[in-house]
């Protein structure tokens, strides 16, 4: 059976130019063999612009992984667009699509797209349908586990059709939300518009904990995230089992180099690697986040 | 503009036709619509019921169908869209591809909404659900501002809906993943948001009550201190050392001194939430919005918010409070 594939996901943070550039040539000679670039939360980050970006995947695609440029969650602006439309229009990369705008511009453009997780893709007729439009890989979304991929996946093989190359997030913090308010602004009492950039001092997020002190959330923009860094390495004889061919780990501001290397041993062994994040109860058709209090 | 009203059971439906609601929009007591709570919704008499009600007055019925079915269920929801075109709804609102693509081709002549559920915030988004399965309408997600409204007036391909007043959904509709990271049930599989089933109150002895979901704390409250539904989106956080609403609090939108924009933008449809609200509400509230549209139709350049009309919404909002929402920039 072929190895399964590690990808670095996009960078859901905001980080320095210099952080962020620095990260990226080390990932390059990392064992991963797919890496998204781009920014999915906030706009108005732009220690890295457009052309840097794309500037930047024609750099790494030289250390021969593939390269994937990653499209915003939720889209608002005519600028926005614009961005959106540079990415598909530069063709040398395919293009994450976060939402079904990014759809339409692949489709319009024939620019092949991975469906990124933010993308409502529930049963295996939309797939289908997607598949017809451009898809070829696909990132489910959080909340879908093992029961219903198993159940798509004989659905669509019932169909007589084939599956797209799946991907499953397997190290990270999951986005659970998105919205038009800016919650670290929010948090720091700054408007949205005059924000300062401000999500810039919080490399992983900035925590939210419940009134009883328990950690739960993480603010990072106008995305709300999971506190709990989900690992889904216990799982790979599963994984392996069900033709998962990605494994997405999400960039995280410390020991991403340990992940990889943990992950690249684990698709390599027959026997699963030792949990080094939290049991991610999607997977197992329950809540998402541990059980909280005396449960 | 049409004014498009909740309808959670029979009687609220009568109650907002009788109302001056232009539709009403309904949904089954299954998981197939986001409303999905215990109590509420339609059966197939009913539902034929109402849409006799609604057409012998020359208003139409909109049945909402727009949660997202996994594989081994969509077969529920092709046969609430064989229902939707047997009873003769005027249309189906629905967010997800695969019941979107069956009603197209099963029942071309049975116009298609799409949801808010379906996150389409662009035009090129628009675009997409309008090539690809011929929608007639679209109802926009709550998160854009009134200029941007105005400007997707202005590209969609088809005419565009808004949420006028209601409870308001402050992440993405379609792609809020917090009730489900609490409780295991989201919205988008089985048409809830924090069911009442995870819901636990507790009594101090200081007089102080907590709510909890599903064991995680949401919120206390001081003994005069009103609470509203323990929804994740609308507790109180600690952050940074500070606790407040970390989200947003609990308040109802309400865009009634943007009426005239949104008529002159071109909006087609303005949109009241609250299909689990009773019959007192859904008249009430859809009184005070006839009344204002008549005027606005009567005299556009005359229009302006009657004295009775804002205190009359606001003691049906959340926490009796309302707000401009994402509408208004410094919401943001």
């Amino acid at each position: 059976m072929d190895t399964m594939k590690l990808s670095l996901g996009p960078l859901q943070y905001f980080w320095p130019r210099e952080r962020t550039l620095a990260f990226y040539r080390e990932a390059a000679q990392w064992p991963v063999d797919i890496i998204y670039l781009g920014e999915t939360v906030c706009s108005k980050r732009r220690e890295l612009g457009t052309r840097d970006w794309i500037a930047l995947a024609a750099e790494l695609a030289a250390s021969g992984k593939q390269m994937v440029l990653s499209s915003l969650a939720l889209i608002e602006a005519e600028s926005e667009l614009g961005v959106l439309q540079r990415l598909v229009d530069d063709g040398h990369c395919w293009i994450e699509a976060n939402d079904l705008s990014a759809v339409q511009l692949c489709r319009e453009r024939g620019v092949p797209f991975v469906a990124g997780p933010s993308l409502n893709i529930y049963n295996h007729h939309a797939l289908a349908l997607l598949m017809e439009d451009g898809l070829r890989r696909w990132v489910p979304g959080v909340e879908q586990g093992e029961v219903l991929l198993r159940e798509l996946r004989a659905a669509v093989l019932a169909d007589g059709r084939t599956m797209p190359e799946l991907e499953l997030i397997a190290f990270g913090r999951l986005p659970l939300a998105y919205s038009a308010r800016c919650f670290t602004a929010r948090a720091l009492d700054v408007a949205k518009d005059q924000c300062g950039f401000r999500c810039i001092d919080y490399p992983d997020g900035l925590p939210l904990a419940t009134r009883e002190g328990k950690p739960f959330l993480r603010i990072n923009g106008i995305q709300i995230q999971g506190e709990e860094i989900t690992d889904l390495g216990p799982e790979l004889p599963v994984l392996r089992e069900l033709g998962i061919g990605v494994l997405r780990l999400y960039p995280q501001a410390e020991g991403m180099a340990e992940v990889v290397a943990h992950f690249d041993l684990a698709r390599r062994s027959p026997t699963p690697p030792p949990h080094i994040g939290a049991r991610n109860g999607y997977w197992h058709g329950e809540p998402g986040m541990r059980p909280a209090g005396g449960a | 503009m049409q004014l498009v009203c909740p309808a959670g059971n029979l009687p609220a439906l009568q109650a907002a036709i009788d109302a001056g609601a232009d539709a009403v929009y309904a949904g089954f007591r299954d998981q197939t619509n986001a409303r999905a709570f215990p109590g509420l919704n339609f059966d197939d008499a009913e539902l034929r019921s109402g849409i006799g009600y609604a057409h012998a007055r020359g208003r139409k019925v909109y049945l909402a169908l727009n949660t997202y079915p996994d594989s081994a269920r969509l077969a529920q929801w092709h046969t609430a869209v064989d229902k939707a075109a047997e009873f003769g709804c005027d249309a189906i609102i629905a967010a997800e591809m695969a019941v979107l693509d069956y009603a197209a081709r099963t029942y071309p002549a049975m116009a298609r909404h799409l949801s808010v559920q379906g996150s389409a915030t662009t035009a090129p988004a628009l675009r997409y659900m309008h090539e690809r399965f011929g929608i007639a309408r679209a109802v926009l997600p709550r998160v854009l501002s009134i200029q941007q409204v105005e400007r997707l007036c202005e590209g969609s391909p088809v005419p565009l809906e808004v949420f006028a007043f209601g409870s308001l959904c402050i992440m993405v509709e379609g792609r809020c993943q917090l009730s489900s990271y609490v409780t295991g049930a989201s919205p988008n599989r089985h048409g809830v948001c924090s069911p009442a089933k995870f819901v636990r109150w507790e009594e101090h002895d200081d007089g102080c009550r907590s709510v909890r979901l599903n064991n995680v704390l949401i919120d206390r409250f001081e003994p005069a201190e009103p609470a509203g539904y323990p929804t994740v989106c609308k507790g109180r956080f600690d952050v940074g050392g500070e606790i407040f609403h970390a989200l947003e609090e609990p308040t109802s939108l309400n865009t009634l001194e943007l009426l005239p924009r949104l008529a002159q933008a071109g909006v087609a449809a303005l949109k009241i939430e609250g299909r689990q609200r009773g019959v007192a509400y859904v008249s009430s509230v859809t009184r005070t919005w006839r009344d204002a549209l008549d005027r606005y139709r009567a005299a556009p350049q005359n229009w302006q918010p009657q004295p009775g009309w804002q205190p009359s919404l606001s003691k049906h909002a959340e926490g009796h409070q309302t707000t401009l929402g994402p509408y208004h920039r410094s919401w943001h």
